[in-house]
C-alpha cells in the first residue's frame, strides 16, 4: 500500500436508520408504480412501432411506409401549421388579458378571471359543437363566413377558446409577481411607457411567454375532440391515431403515428425545462407587491377587451348550452329537455355520466394519495440520489407524452396477454389509473413545491426529538400541505371529467365514459345531446370547483386558524 | 472529562474542501461557540456533529461513544435553528412536547415538564397560542423549550439569534447564557457575530476556510490572537506593515518600535505590527515612555459613545492607524481635524503576525 493512499482516511459510511431504510423502500417502490403505470406502456408503445400486425419485428418497415404515405405525412404538417398558428393566436390574446387582471384596475375584476377560466371544466368537443351549431352546415351564421367551418378555421378558433384559460393561467402567476420598486426607479428615470413595457414588463415575463406558447403549442398539436369534430377533411396527427386504431384497426401504424406525435411534445416539454432552470426568482424577500392604480383611459380600454373575450367565451358555452335545448336545430327551436334523454342516443344512457364521476373520484382520491406521498417522499428521503432521479425523471415524463399516445401505450401494455395486469384491461381501474398517469406531472409539481416551501428543518428536528419521519409527516407536513393537496384533488377531478384522448382506447361497453360517449354520439350526427352530454360535465366540473372555493374560504379557515396571526 | 471529542474531521465536496482535519475538544457543561465568516465551515462542522450532512472522514465521540456514522435519530443532541422551525400547525404546547409524545410518558407528566419548560423560557402563557401569533424572540424561546425538552445532552444552535433585531437579540444572549448556567448542558452555538460570541462563551472556536484558526476563552482570542485572521476578525486591528529587526524590535517606515520577543520568526522577515485602536495611548505620557510617535489626526469620526480618529504617522509615507477617544478625552486635549499630538503604542499591547 503506498504512503499516499494510506495517508487518506476512508470515507466514512454512515448508518442507515430505520426511517431512512423506510422511505429508500418507499421511493423503490414507487419507481415501480411509476414504472408501471407510465413507463412500461410507452415502451410497448415504442415497441410496437416497429413490429407488423402479426407481432414480427420488422424494423424501421412501419416509419418508412407512414413518412412515404402522403396522406399520412401531411397530417403531421397540418398539426405543425396549426399549432404555430393557435400559438400566435393565444399567447397575445392570453398575455392581454393576464396584463389586464394583473396590472389594472377592473371594474369586476374577480369575474373576468372565472369566466377566463370557464373552458377548462368543459371537454374539448364543446366548442367545436358550438361551432357547428354557429358556423356549421346548418349554422346561424354560415352566411356570414366564405367557405366551411370544417377545416383549418374551424379547429383554429375552437382550440383558441380551449387553450385561452391554460395561457392566461400561466401569464397571470409571470405578471402578478412583479417588484413595485422597478417600475418606480423605471418612473424615476424619466423612461416612457413604452420603454418601461419593454424593460421592465415584457422581460419580467418573458419565462412565462416561452412556457405559455409551449404549453399553447402543444395543447393544439395532441388536442383530439376539436378535431374530430370540426376537422373535416382537415387531417391531423391526432384524428390519424384515432383512425388508424379504431377506424382500420392497424395498431402498429397508430403506434408510429403515436411516436410522431411523441416527438413535439416531448421536444416543446425539453424547452420548457430548460427555460424554467433560467429562471430565477424575481421576487426577493424584500420587493414591494405591485398594486395597480386607476387611470381612467387605461383602464376602460382594458376592460373593453377583457369584456369582449369574456363574451366570446361566454358566446361559446352559451351556444352549446342553447343548443343542447333544441328540439330540432334549426328547424324547431322550440326549448325541450329530450336531448338530456341520454338512452335514446347512446346505449350507455345516463351510466356514462356516473362512470365519470365515479372514475372522477377514484382518480382524484388514488391520485392524490400517490401524488403526494410520492413527492413526499422523493423530497425528504437523505442521499438515495440515483433512485431518486430516476423516480423524478418517470414523474416528468408524463407531462411529455400526449394522452392519445399514453392510452395507445396502455392497450399495449395492460392488453398483453402475458401481462400478469392484464385484469385491468377494460375495468374502471384501468381509466382511474390511466388519467392518474396521464396528468401525474402537474401534481407532482404542486406537491413538490409545497413541500420546498415548508422548513426543510423540520425533519432534522424530528430526528433529534427521536420522532419517526412518518409521524412528522403525518402531524405537520400533510395538515400545513391541506391546500395543496386540494387542489390537486380538483385538479384531477375535473380533468378526469373532461379528458377524451387517452380515456378513447381503454373504455368497455359498461365502463364508458361520458366525455367518450359524447364523441361517440357526436359520431352518429347527434349534435344536441352531444353538447347535451358536455354541458353535463361543465355543470359538473365547475360545481366541485365552486365547492373547492367555498371551502378554501369558510372550511380551511376555520381548520387552519394557525395560519391566522 | 470531555463531553465530546471531534478527531480528523474532514468533509469534501468534489473538489471542495468544507472541513479540512478538524481536531476539538468541548467539555462537559460547556458553553463553546463557532466564530467564522460565512462559508468558513462553521455550520458544516455543527450539522456534521448532530449528523445531519456526516462527514466524509474523521471520527466523533460523544461521552466516550464512538457516534461517527450514526444517523441524527440515534444520537443525543437538540437543536435550534436560525429560522426556528417550529411546526406551524401545532401550538406552543404540541411543539414543545412534540419529542415527549413518542417516548410514551403520561399525558399529564407531559403536560407537566411542558409547563415546566414554558416557564423556564419564560412564556408561562403562551401555550395554546400557535407559533403565528408570537414574536421572533417569543418562537426562538419556543424552540429553544422544544430542543431541551427530552433533556439532551449536547445543545447545537446554528445562528440562533441572527433573525432577530438587535433589540431581543441582546436580551436573548443573556437569557440563554443564563439558561445554559442554570441547566449545566453542554452547548454549541454557530454564530458570525464576534460580539456574541464574546459576550456568550466559554471558549470560541474561530474558523476560516473549512479550518480552526484559534480556540480560546473570549479573552485569549480577543487579547492574544494567535493569527492574523483572528486579529482581523475579532475586533478592530490597525496592521502596521514593516520589518522585523530582532526578536523584539520591528521597524516600520524607518521607525523603530518595541515589541514582545518573537520566538517563531526569523529576524529579517517581513511582519504586520498590530495594535488595537483603543489601546493606543495619549494622555499622560512619561517623558520616556517606548514607542512614542507624533501623529496628526486625519479623520474624526463620531460613532456615538467614542471617535475613531485616524492618525498619520509624522515623517512617513503613508503609514497611518486608528485610535478610538473618548468623549472627554477629545474635550480635554482639544482634538480636532488637523490637530497634531504624541502617541504611545504600549509595547505589552502589540502583536507581531508574519506578513
Amino acid at each position: 500500500m503506498s504512503l499516499a493512499a494510506s495517508s487518506r482516511p476512508p470515507i466514512l459510511r454512515i448508518a442507515v436508520s430505520r426511517d431512512d431504510l423506510m422511505m429508500r423502500l418507499g421511493v423503490v417502490l414507487f419507481a415501480v408504480v411509476l414504472l408501471v403505470i407510465v413507463g412500461l406502456p410507452l415502451w410497448s408503445l415504442l415497441a410496437k412501432g416497429f413490429e407488423d400486425r402479426d407481432g414480427k419485428f420488422v424494423g424501421l418497415a412501419n416509419y418508412v411506409s407512414y413518412f412515404s404515405t402522403p396522406a399520412l405525412f401531411d397530417s403531421a404538417l397540418n398539426s405543425l401549421h396549426v399549432s404555430a398558428v393557435c400559438t400566435l393566436i393565444v399567447v397575445p390574446l392570453a398575455f392581454f388579458y393576464a396584463y389586464a387582471l394583473t396590472r389594472t384596475v377592473l371594474p369586476v375584476r374577480w369575474l373576468f378571471q372565472g369566466i377566463s377560466l370557464i373552458p377548462i371544466f368543459a371537454p374539448s368537443l364543446l366548442p367545436g359543437l358550438a361551432l357547428v351549431y354557429l358556423f356549421g352546415n346548418q349554422g346561424f351564421f354560415k352566411g356570414l363566413i366564405g367557405g366551411s367551418i370544417y377545416g383549418f378555421d374551424g379547429i383554429v378558433i375552437a382550440q383558441i377558446f380551449y387553450c385561452f384559460p391554460h395561457a392566461t393561467l400561466i401569464l397571470v402567476t409571470a405578471l402578478a409577481t412583479a417588484d413595485a420598486r422597478l417600475y418606480e426607479a423605471a418612473d424615476a428615470l424619466g423612461a416612457s411607457k413604452l420603454r418601461v413595457f419593454c424593460t421592465v414588463t415584457l422581460p419580467g415575463a418573458k419565462y412565462g411567454l416561452i412556457s405559455a406558447a409551449l404549453v399553447v403549442f402543444t395543447m393544439v398539436m395532441t388536442d383530439f375532440g376539436i378535431a374530430k369534430v370540426i376537422g373535416g377533411n382537415f387531417n391531423v396527427l391526432a384524428t390519424d391515431v384515432y383512425k388508424q386504431v379504431i377506424g382500420q384497426q392497424n395498431f402498429s401504424m397508430g403506434a408510429v403515428v403515436g411516436m410522431v406525435l411523441l416527438a413535439p411534445a416531448a421536444l416543446a416539454f425539453l424547452v420548457d425545462r430548460v427555460v424554467q432552470r433560467k429562471q430565477v426568482a424575481l421576487l426577493t424577500a424584500r420587493a414591494v407587491p405591485l398594486i395597480p392604480k386607476p387611470k381612467l383611459g387605461r383602464d376602460l380600454f382594458f376592460t373593453g377587451f377583457c369584456t369582449v373575450v369574456s363574451v366570446g367565451i361566454l358566446a361559446i358555452l352559451g351556444m352549446a348550452a342553447w343548443g343542447s335545448l333544441i328540439k330540432y336545430w334549426p328547424y324547431n327551436l322550440s326549448l325541450t329537455l329530450a336531448n338530456y334523454n341520454f338512452t335514446n342516443f347512446d346505449a350507455s344512457g345516463w351510466d356514462s355520466y356516473f362512470n365519470s364521476v365515479e372514475m372522477a373520484i377514484g382518480a382524484a382520491v388514488f391520485g392524490t394519495v400517490l401524488m403526494f406521498v410520492g413527492a413526499w417522499l422523493n423530497e425528504k428521503t437523505r442521499e438515495f440520489f440515483f433512485m431518486r432521479g430516476v423516480v423524478q425523471f418517470l414523474a416528468f415524463l408524463p407531462m411529455a407524452v400526449p394522452g392519445l399516445v399514453l392510452g395507445l401505450g396502455y392497450i399495449f401494455f395492460f392488453n398483453a396477454p402475458n401481462n400478469p395486469l392484464n385484469f385491468l384491461y377494460a375495468t374502471l381501474a384501468i381509466l382511474v389509473i390511466n388519467t392518474v398517469a396521464h396528468f401525474y406531472t402537474v401534481g407532482h409539481l404542486t406537491a413538490t413545491t409545497a413541500l420546498k416551501q415548508i422548513d426543510p428543518e423540520f425533519e432534522s428536528v424530528s430526528a433529534s426529538l427521536k420522532v419517526p419521519v412518518w409521524r412528522t409527516f403525518a402531524r405537520v407536513t400533510a395538515p400545513i400541505c391541506l391546500p395543496a393537496i386540494l387542489d390537486i384533488a380538483i385538479y384531477l377531478f375535473v380533468n378526469a371529467m373532461t379528458t377524451v384522448s387517452s380515456v378513447i382506447f381503454l373504455y368497455a361497453p359498461d365502463t364508458k365514459l361520458a366525455s367518450v360517449a359524447a364523441v361517440n354520439i357526436e359520431e352518429a350526427g347527434t349534435t344536441a345531446a352531444a353538447a347535451a352530454l358536455c354541458i353535463v360535465i361543465v355543470i359538473t366540473s365547475a360545481a366541485v370547483k365552486a365547492l373547492h372555493v367555498l371551502a378554501d374560504r369558510f372550511l380551511l379557515g376555520r381548520l387552519q386558524a394557525w395560519r391566522r396571526r | 472529562m470531555s463531553h465530546l471529542e471531534v478527531r480528523n474531521l474532514s468533509k469534501r465536496y468534489g473538489d471542495f474542501t468544507a472541513l479540512d482535519d478538524i481536531s476539538l475538544n468541548i467539555a462537559e457543561g460547556e458553553f463553546v461557540c463557532f466564530l467564522g465568516p460565512s462559508g468558513c465551515g462553521k455550520t458544516t462542522l455543527l450539522r456534521a456533529i448532530a449528523g445531519l450532512d456526516p462527514q466524509s472522514s474523521g471520527t466523533i465521540h460523544q461521552k466516550g461513544r464512538d457516534i461517527s456514522a450514526l444517523p441524527p435519530s440515534k444520537r443525543d443532541f437538540g437543536i435550534v435553528f436560525q429560522s426556528y422551525a417550529l411546526f406551524p400547525n401545532l401550538t406552543v404546547v404540541d411543539n414543545v412536547g412534540y419529542g415527549l409524545v413518542s417516548r410514551r410518558e403520561g399525558k399529564a407528566a407531559i403536560g407537566q415538564r411542558v409547563n415546566e419548560l414554558l416557564t423556564l423560557v419564560g412564556l408561562p402563557d403562551a401555550g395554546p397560542k400557535y407559533p403565528a401569533q408570537l414574536s421572533g424572540g417569543q418562537q426562538q424561546r419556543v424552540a429553544l423549550a422544544r430542543a431541551l425538552a427530552t433533556s439532551p445532552g449536547l445543545l447545537l444552535l446554528d445562528e440562533p439569534l441572527s433573525a432577530l433585531d438587535a433589540r431581543v437579540r441582546l436580551r436573548l444572549r443573556h437569557e440563554i447564557k443564563a439558561l445554559q448556567r442554570t441547566l449545566g448542558v453542554t452547548t454549541i452555538m454557530v454564530t458570525h457575530d464576534q460580539e456574541e460570541a464574546l459576550t456568550m462563551a466559554d471558549r470560541i472556536v474561530v474558523m476560516n476556510q473549512g479550518a480552526i484558526e484559534q480556540v480560546g476563552t473570549p479573552q485569549e482570542i480577543y487579547r492574544r490572537p494567535a493569527t492574523a485572521f483572528v486579529a482581523d476578525f475579532v475586533g478592530s486591528m490597525n496592521f502596521l506593515a514593516g520589518t522585523l529587526l530582532a526578536p523584539d524590535k520591528v521597524k516600520v517606515d524607518g521607525r523603530t518600535f518595541d515589541c514582545p520577543v518573537q520566538d517563531g520568526l526569523s529576524p529579517g522577515s517581513k511582519v504586520a505590527l498590530c495594535i488595537r485602536p483603543e489601546d493606543v495611548r495619549v494622555r499622560d505620557l512619561p517623558a520616556d515612555i517606548a514607542n512614542r510617535v507624533a501623529v496628526e489626526v486625519t479623520e474624526l469620526d463620531f460613532v456615538g459613545a467614542f471617535c475613531r480618529a485616524t492618525l498619520k504617522v509624522q515623517d512617513t509615507q503613508d503609514v497611518a492607524m486608528t485610535a478610538d477617544f473618548s468623549s472627554n478625552l477629545i474635550r480635554d486635549l482639544g482634538v480636532e481635524l488637523g490637530r497634531k499630538l504624541d502617541v504611545a503604542l504600549p509595547p505589552d499591547r502589540l502583536r507581531v503576525f508574519a506578513a
